[in-house]
């Protein structure tokens, strides 16, 4: 009856992380390729990132990949003017992307529902904008070229990253790294926080918490760690470009998030992911028209599911439970 | 009694509507106060100006002697002033227990701890149940609040409120929409309550406030038209006049 405390690691996350790490081994085997790997861990790491805010917080951020690009920028950036560290140039991606997200979040934490879904549009315009025409900067519409994927240096060795497998791998501790994180975090006593603020900001205020504070520093976080997978992403790709921080590709992770059921699941966001580029290679080796389809599914889903795949998934999981619960009942009976 | 809790002339307006006009009350420690008053005579934005929703456009609120006009809710909460709503707010997809432990002044203060667990906490979950056990939820705790009864969400309200370990309790209608069975146990959890901690109720059901209430008094268009003891007020003629305090 009382609850048990969370495990630091679950066994299905370990299982999870295990089967991931063999990807590079049957990638190429069932006819798909090993950068498709590379881009389902970066990105499920930035929805992973991004679900903070809107399925943790219940805050409509529709703007975030602007902390996505500014950590791809960032990771540039700092290896090409300062120092080509490869943690020097992670850690200033993540800085860079936590500053951001925290003076957004200055001007929007006391807004909630439509106004604050614009507002972050807004600034998540005016980010774009800024790497669209500061040319100098970030090299505008031609991108920032020239990033280099740098060698990990551990001390004792120093990993290259240049092979696709290579950089597999490390994003893939990245991305584990930051599932344990949330995974602590959203079942921390901050974590109940937030949760509690998403289904009630009122009631929150009035038990005593800095509604404005909690929000604040979940966007922070959120956007930080997007950050960090976005420097993920500069190396993957050897660039950045300004068009992963434009509206269309922000409503893509909104859209990756809520298909895979980020609303009511931890891990419903990395199931969106691998359905989105899945369904991009899948579908697009058949019809160059793919993301129509892809559009007519996530508007199935919010028609039908709003709670994604995972709600899915929980839903027939619980009927399931039901059935064979009666179905004891019912033989105890006899 | 000395008062705990007082209110010197309020005003508060919305645009042009006047909707606390010179409003006065005082509570004293222990005791129970009556709020009553007809639908839309400002007994709710009363309790919004009081509790920290709103600040007052005049006047004054002092706790213990403290001035706390105008101060947001977390700092009301944390000086201690605690209410429940007249529509339900809870944390409706958590279970009771988790309703009440997040509003325990203990999980409050490590709300910024990120990394340990926080529901699997036994000193938590020891204090929260204390708290529902005095309510009668204790054997509902970890049913989720959505699907608790509409009598023990009632019940729930008070608990998140009581959870904050308040000095003073503001009830707003907590019987709205019970029937006669909900109605008295819940009567019986405010009688339980009295004298425990000083309580502010604004209550529709006259027999519910005249049974349990020290003083009572009644609003109206914005203004205290009456105050006193349930009896001085069953005597009152513009009581007696504007059919309120008249017995069901």
């Amino acid at each position: 009856m009382v609850p048990r405390p969370v495990p630091l690691v679950t066994p299905g996350m370990l299982a999870l992380f295990a089967v991931l790490a063999t990807v590079p081994f049957w990638i190429a085997r069932v006819g798909l390729y090993p950068y498709l790997g590379v881009e389902i861990v970066i990105w499920a790491t930035y929805a992973l990132a991004y679900n903070l805010t809107l399925g943790r917080t219940g805050l409509p951020s529709f703007g975030h990949g602007a902390y996505f690009g500014i950590g791809a920028y960032a990771f540039g950036l700092a290896q090409l003017h300062l120092w080509p560290s490869l943690w020097f140039c992670l850690a200033a991606a993540l800085l860079a992307a936590t500053v951001a997200g925290a003076a957004v979040g200055l001007f929007i934490s006391h807004r909630r529902g439509i106004y604050y879904a614009f507002m972050t549009i807004a600034f998540g315009q005016v980010f774009w904008f800024v790497a669209v025409k500061s040319h100098a900067l970030t090299g505008g519409e031609d991108g920032l070229l020239k990033i280099r994927r740098l060698p990990v240096e551990l001390g004792f060795a120093t990993v290259p990253l240049d092979g696709n497998d290579a950089l597999y791998w490390f994003a893939l501790v990245a991305f584990a790294l930051v599932a344990v994180l949330l995974w602590r975090l959203v079942h921390s006593p901050f974590g109940r926080v937030l949760n509690a603020i998403r289904q009630n900001e009122l009631r929150a205020a009035f038990v005593g918490y800095h509604v404005w504070a909690y929000k604040l520093l979940a966007f922070a976080v959120s956007a930080g760690l997007s950050g960090l997978a976005g420097a993920l992403f500069a190396m993957a790709q050897t660039s950045a470009f300004p068009d992963v921080m434009s509206l269309h590709w922000s409503g893509i992770v909104v859209m990756m998030t809520l298909v895979g059921g980020g609303l009511v699941s931890f891990w419903g966001p990395v199931v969106g992911v691998v359905l989105f580029f899945v369904a991009r290679d899948v579908l697009g080796a058949v019809t160059a028209s793919w993301m129509l389809w892809f559009g007519l599914m996530f508007m199935a889903v919010v028609m039908f599911r709003p709670e994604g795949v995972a709600g899915a998934w929980q839903a027939w999981r619980a009927r399931r439970a039901a059935a064979s619960r009666a179905a004891l009942a019912s033989a105890a009976g006899d | 009694m000395a008062a705990l809790f007082e209110a010197e002339r309020l005003h508060k307006r919305f645009g042009d509507r006047v909707v606390l006009e010179d409003v006065s009350l005082s509570f004293p420690e222990g005791g129970l106060t009556g709020i009553m008053g007809p639908n839309g005579a400002g007994k709710t934005t009363c309790f919004n100006v009081l509790t920290g929703r709103f600040a007052p456009d005049r006047g004054r609120v002092r706790l213990a002697g403290r001035d706390v006009t105008g101060l947001p809710p977390r700092r009301m909460a944390r000086l201690g002033v605690a209410r429940s709503f007249q529509t339900m707010n809870l944390f409706d997809q958590v279970s009771a227990r988790e309703n009440v432990m997040l509003a325990l002044p203990a999980m409050r203060a490590r709300g910024f701890r990120w990394w340990r667990d926080a529901t699997g906490d036994p000193a938590l979950v020891a204090e929260a149940d204390a708290v529902l056990d005095r309510v009668g939820l204790l054997a509902r705790a970890g049913i989720v609040a959505r699907d608790l009864s509409y009598g023990e969400r009632r019940a729930l309200e008070i608990a998140v409120a009581l959870a904050a370990r308040p000095r003073i309790l503001f009830l707003d209608e907590p019987t709205s929409g019970l029937g006669a069975d909900g109605m008295a146990r819940l009567a019986a959890l405010v009688a339980r309550l009295k004298g425990e901690i000083t309580m502010v109720v604004i209550e529709h059901d006259m027999r519910f406030l005249f049974a349990l209430a020290d003083r009572i008094a009644v609003i109206h268009w914005g203004q205290v038209i009456a105050e006193g003891t349930p009896d001085a007020l069953r005597a009152d003629p513009w009581v007696a006049r504007s059919a309120l305090g008249r017995e069901p």
